[in-house]
């Protein structure tokens, strides 16, 4: 037999009817599949955004936990409600990363000439990124829990600081995949990613007392969003959280989603 | 509506920036024909594919594929037909079998229907032995092999072939050739982008010769050769010193002679082989040496050279 057999090549092209075109929901469901496979084929993917936040925890908590919080015990309590929230913010820039290797590997083009449901795909990807949220927030708890971590809110203080911490990447994500479609390749989109999400997360409460620092980099720490976010899931964790730590955490994702969701939807169908 | 053309487009402008990428493009296409669009890279046939695929917003003309417009009503060319890019655009992050099972799913196919698709459309392709790997680790020619059967998971009345074998070798090309004509057994129509007359020649019923955006030619593969003349004779010699008396002879024999720059190599217009034959053996008789000699169709070259007084010089391709 060649390796293209003619005939078996007709008879596929008539053997099957054509179905009819399928629903939203399968579309994003069949985009949903796409993503798990991906964690499936390529977990050192995940692996990579893990690891840092992972290696700061030991870092941190055993090198400098001693000498800012007087204990490392007690530093690690303070510091691993911020590096959940730093690692599954990290994940999010791979969300770019991903749309941005789509882009360039010509998958887009191909997508966006089936007759589907137009924001299948980002939808479906959202689903998949949803599951690397939960796995990169369970790794650095599991660990801090290996470690002595005893929050006093108890697993379901753990739980919600986890869920909301989601829920926020959800909203950040947004950003990245605006910047995935905007630029030329998926390491530029990661280069660019890190460098905002690394000010970012480090510029926060996450790892000190925004008090010991000088007055205007303290104005700034209160204000950024991760720094609310961190006090939220600190609360959480602890079972005092702020409502209005929350509240901010959940608006912040819903105003990031409000402009780069619909910004990324529209470069989707129009970037070429 | 029905018609039997394909293909109808109309003056076709596409611009970026300055550059007039695609330049006023009229095509008629028969359906179920094979038709070929042949011109160098950065001629306007990436872009040109991509309007007629929905994937740009032409700026000016307008075309109309299978009957529906593609600006106004480009679902349902969407759903009339598919397109292998130039990039083979499989995700290397996922299996053969899998590539094709989400295609399946996004046509509409369900759970098991979906794979039986993948797996007859493996078997069609000689890919079922590759079908659990990662596309990563597939061959350039697998690729395109799958890349291909990927548009035909749900069979186009159209499907569109940017360049399908640039970079491959030659039996992987003459795989995809043969998935070609079988294509057109089925009574697909093909519109096929390439730079190789050779294979607009093998495979195509149409060809549309294209430069800077225009169509500069068009006609049967036969009537194209025709109007840039016959083959080429390529001639080369043992010592470069008996180039003159080679000259002399070739001219004789067959018309006007062109130096090639390397110095021991000729060539000449041949319209017919034995005539070819008949000067090489004069060469021989006259005591000229002949390191090697080949009998060439002409080449993409050539034709541009012969319908626009410019070769088809490498340019960077406009990536749109």
């Amino acid at each position: 037999m060649s390796v293209a057999d003619n005939a078996a090549i007709t008879n596929a092209l008539s053997s099957v009817p054509r179905p009819p075109r399928p629903s939203a929901f399968s579309a994003a469901m069949a985009f949903g599949w796409r993503g798990m496979l991906k964690i499936k084929h390529v977990p050192e993917q995940l692996l990579d955004v893990t690891i840092t936040p992972v290696m700061f925890l030991l870092m941190f908590t055993y090198l400098f936990g001693g000498a800012i919080a007087g204990s490392t015990g007690a530093y690690l309590d303070y510091v691993l409600p911020g590096l959940l929230v730093m690692s599954v913010v990290f994940t999010t820039v791979y969300s770019g990363v991903s749309l941005n290797t789509d882009l360039t590997k010509g998958a887009v083009d191909r997508f966006r000439t089936l007759p589907i449901w137009r924001p299948a795909p980002l939808v479906g990807a959202l689903l998949g990124d949803a599951v690397r949220y939960v796995i990169a927030g369970t790794v650095i708890t599991t660990l801090g829990l290996i470690l002595g971590f005893r929050p006093d809110g108890g697993p379901l203080g753990v739980i919600a600081a986890l869920g909301l911490t989601v829920v926020f990447s959800f909203g950040v994500s947004w950003l990245f995949t605006t910047l995935g479609l905007f630029l030329r390749s998926p390491q530029a989109t990661m280069n660019a990613g890190f460098m905002l999400i690394f000010p970012l997360t480090f510029l926060s409460n996450a790892f000190v007392e925004p008090e010991t620092l000088p007055r205007v980099l303290e104005a700034f720490v209160n204000v950024n969003p991760i720094s609310i976010m961190t006090d939220a899931a600190r609360g959480l964790m602890a079972g005092d959280a702020a409502g209005s730590d929350i509240a901010i955490s959940l608006g912040v994702a819903a105003g990031l989603t409000a402009v780069f969701m619909p910004l990324t939807s529209r470069l989707y169908r129009t970037r070429s | 509506m029905t018609t039997n053309l394909a293909i109808e487009a109309s003056g076709l402008v596409k611009t970026f920036g300055e550059l007039r990428a695609v330049d006023g493009v009229d095509l008629a296409v028969r359906r179920g024909s094979v038709y070929g669009v042949l011109g160098p890279n950065g001629a306007g046939k990436t872009t040109t594919i991509r309007m007629l695929a929905t994937l740009l917003h032409p700026d000016g003309g307008s075309a109309r594929i299978l009957g529906h417009d593609i600006v106004a009503e480009a679902d349902a060319v969407r759903s009339a037909v598919s397109l292998t890019g130039q990039m083979a655009s499989v995700d290397e992050d996922l299996t053969g079998r899998e590539n094709l099972i989400l295609l399946g799913r996004l046509y509409g196919f369900k759970g098991k229907a979906a794979k039986d698709r993948a797996d007859e459309l493996l078997g069609a392709f000689g890919l079922e032995d590759a079908a659990g790997r990662l596309t990563k680790n597939y061959s350039g020619g697998m690729r395109r092999r799958l890349d291909i059967a990927a548009s035909l998971v749900v069979t186009p009345e159209l499907l569109f072939l940017d360049e399908p074998t640039t970079g491959l070798d030659p039996r992987s090309r003459n795989q995809v050739w043969d998935i070609v004509r079988a294509l057109r057994t089925a009574g697909t129509t093909v519109l096929l982008c390439t730079q190789y007359l050779d294979e607009a020649d093998q495979l195509a019923d149409g060809i549309a010769v294209i430069d800077k955006g225009k169509v500069i030619a068009e006609g049967t593969p036969g009537q194209l050769k025709a109007s840039v003349g016959s083959a080429t004779l390529h001639v080369r010699l043992l010592q470069g010193d008996q180039r003159p008396q080679a000259e002399t002879i070739l001219a004789r024999e067959l018309g006007l002679v062109h130096l090639e720059p390397d110095p021991s190599a000729l060539s000449v217009q041949c319209p017919e082989a034995d005539k070819g034959a008949e000067a090489i053996a004069a060469l021989g008789r006259a005591g000229v040496g002949v390191a090697s000699f080949a009998l060439g169709q002409p080449t993409l070259d050539e034709v541009f050279l012969a319908l626009t007084g410019h070769t088809a010089e490498d340019k960077e391709e406009v990536k749109a």
